[in-house]
């Protein structure tokens, strides 16, 4: 059976959402210390016109060009979104929300007007909403896998750099790391997860990759490293696995199956995770109260 | 006179655009242990960290043992406030005070069993030893500041900023913090500290650096530490003297 699934296009895939996956668990652990979640949100969203914009450009539907469309798109709003936090006086948050309803807004915008020019309807534009891994061949596949490892590559090759930077930023620049450098290469490597994922997972719920794995990682240990890859390990199986189930109907998307296999494995992290999950924390709670009252009913001799 | 180990020369800094430090022109010497004392609002953090480029400043220079910060790096400690990180980071005491070897490391380098080591050598000279693996959010407010020392203390610099250290610190670790400061300064080492408590300046440290907004005075704290400076620096609220201690 497993060398069917080698030899078909399934298994392929399966292996690019995967990496995928392992991928935007490790980045999302570094946003989540970043407490910049909102952030991959609103730079999925701004992915969108990038995608429409490659595709108009080339005149069809080619996964390279449309990451790098999405990619531009995306680091704009990142941009935007800087410039305006820096520059007036709304907060970061409401960059955030400004950034993703508008760019997201043009997206669908521009996205109408491609399914009504000739051939446009055909085009699967349409899967880079709730995302469609279905509908990836071999070179998509190829080119997924590639930039996942890149950001693989990125996130360990660096990675006592990346905790310095997260926990003390001041310290870090004291001792001669450069934080805008580092600021740089995470809105990069952020980036470029999030474009990579767009074709199988979607603009609208590719954060959830990011933001879920990590989360549901913090229950679970009190180190940096076991976070991260634990992170990409919850991250690896959501995408799989969701990429399996949805593989069993024709058409549905991918997108919001690994959304929920990644939830499933938060609410199993919520309740059972060793680190403040809530039965560890009752079960503390009850053994505590009852030592407490036991050593106090000896303390007043039992009365 | 010792060896001029840090040049400020002509400093300004701002924030957005409000103006914090201005003219700033400071020659501090080998083996020194200077406290930094002003108001809120002074601009001392700012001052720390447009020194160490942390911030950059909108102009002036400044050289650490005659050199640019980038060539002198390895040869410079620094302590920010103990507020400044986010102590809820998974990690235990043993793991932050090795990230003050992240320097000498290098990229791409894991720390080896000689820096761990180390790093808890530093940890048991600050009397953290049997916290090594306790997580850093576990830890008090006196606790995190001893790691924060021991962090600075392993990475081992000639020249050192700390960002007041002894900010809500309990007695005990004020006391510890204090011998280890004498004992850098014992071995020639330089030492600059954000301070706030006017009481212990005299007690604490042999040169004073009055700060608002600009230097107000610099020098032997016997010299520098008067009546009439003291109240210059703080617009002549002078509250703060008998009525607090």
């Amino acid at each position: 059976m497993l060398s069917t699934l080698w030899n078909s296009n399934l298994g392929w895939v399966l292996l690019s959402t995967m990496t995928l996956g392992i991928a935007a668990g490790a980045i999302g652990c570094i946003a989540y210390w970043k407490r910049q979640n909102l952030m991959s949100d609103a730079l999925s969203h701004a992915a969108l016109p990038g995608v429409v914009i490659a595709f108009f450009i080339l005149g069809e539907k080619n996964l390279l060009v449309i990451i790098i469309g999405a990619a531009i798109s995306s680091l704009i709003g990142a941009l935007f979104i800087q410039w305006i936090t820096t520059s007036s006086r709304i907060s970061e948050d409401s960059a955030m929300g400004m950034i993703l309803a508008v760019f997201y807004g043009f997206g669908i915008m521009l996205l109408t007007i491609a399914n009504r020019s000739a051939g446009g309807n055909q085009s699967g534009l349409d899967s880079f909403i709730f995302g469609q891994a279905a509908a990836m061949v071999r070179s998509d596949v190829i080119t997924m896998l590639i930039l996942a490892l890149i950001v693989l590559f990125i996130v360990f090759i660096g990675f006592k750099e990346w905790k310095i930077f997260l926990f003390d930023q001041q310290f870090a620049g004291g001792i001669g790391l450069s934080v805008k450098g580092m600021n740089t290469l995470y809105t990069i490597v952020l980036v470029l997860t999030i474009v990579i994922g767009i074709q199988a997972v979607g603009v609208i719920l590719m954060a959830a990759l990011l933001i879920i794995p990590a989360v549901s990682a913090r229950y679970w240990t009190q180190s940096f490293r076991t976070m991260i890859l634990l992170s990409a390990v919850i991250g690896g199986l959501s995408g799989a696995i969701g990429t399996l189930i949805s593989s069993y109907g024709r058409g549905l998307p991918t997108g919001p199956f690994i959304v929920v296999i990644g939830a499933g494995f938060f609410v199993l992290s919520l309740v059972f995770g060793k680190e403040k999950g809530i039965l560890i924390h009752y079960v503390q709670y009850k053994l505590q109260r009852k030592n407490q009252l036991q050593g106090w009913k000896q303390e007043v001799g039992g009365r | 006179m010792n060896e001029v180990v840090l040049n400020v020369n002509n400093l300004f800094a701002s924030y957005r655009k409000t103006n914090v430090l201005h003219s700033i022109n400071i020659d501090v010497h080998a083996g020194s242990l200077t406290g930094i004392i002003g108001p809120n609002g002074a601009g001392k953090s700012t001052l720390i960290k447009t020194i160490l480029n942390l911030h950059p400043p909108l102009t002036g220079s400044v050289k650490f043992f005659n050199e640019p910060f980038r060539k002198a790096k390895r040869r410079i400690g620094y302590v920010p406030q103990r507020g400044a990180v986010d102590w809820d980071f998974p990690t235990d005491a043993l793991d932050v005070v090795t990230m003050g070897l992240y320097g000498k490391i290098g990229w791409l380098k894991r720390p080896t069993k000689k820096d761990k080591a180390k790093a808890y050598e530093a940890l048991d000279k600050m009397g953290m030893a049997d916290f090594a693996d306790r997580q850093i959010s576990q830890l008090s407010g006196g606790q995190q500041q001893r790691v924060f020392l021991a962090r600075a203390l392993v990475q081992d610099a000639d020249l050192y900023f700390m960002d007041e250290p002894l900010a809500g610190v309990d007695a005990a670790t004020e006391r510890a913090i204090m011998t280890i400061l004498q004992e850098l300064k014992a071995k020639g080492k330089t030492v600059l500290v954000v301070h706030h408590d006017l009481q212990t300046v005299e007690d604490y440290f042999d040169h004073v650096l009055l700060l608002n907004r600009t230097v107000i005075s610099h020098g032997r704290t016997a010299e520098v530490f008067t009546r009439d400076k003291i109240a210059e620096t703080y617009g002549g609220n002078m509250r703060w003297m008998g009525a607090s201690s």
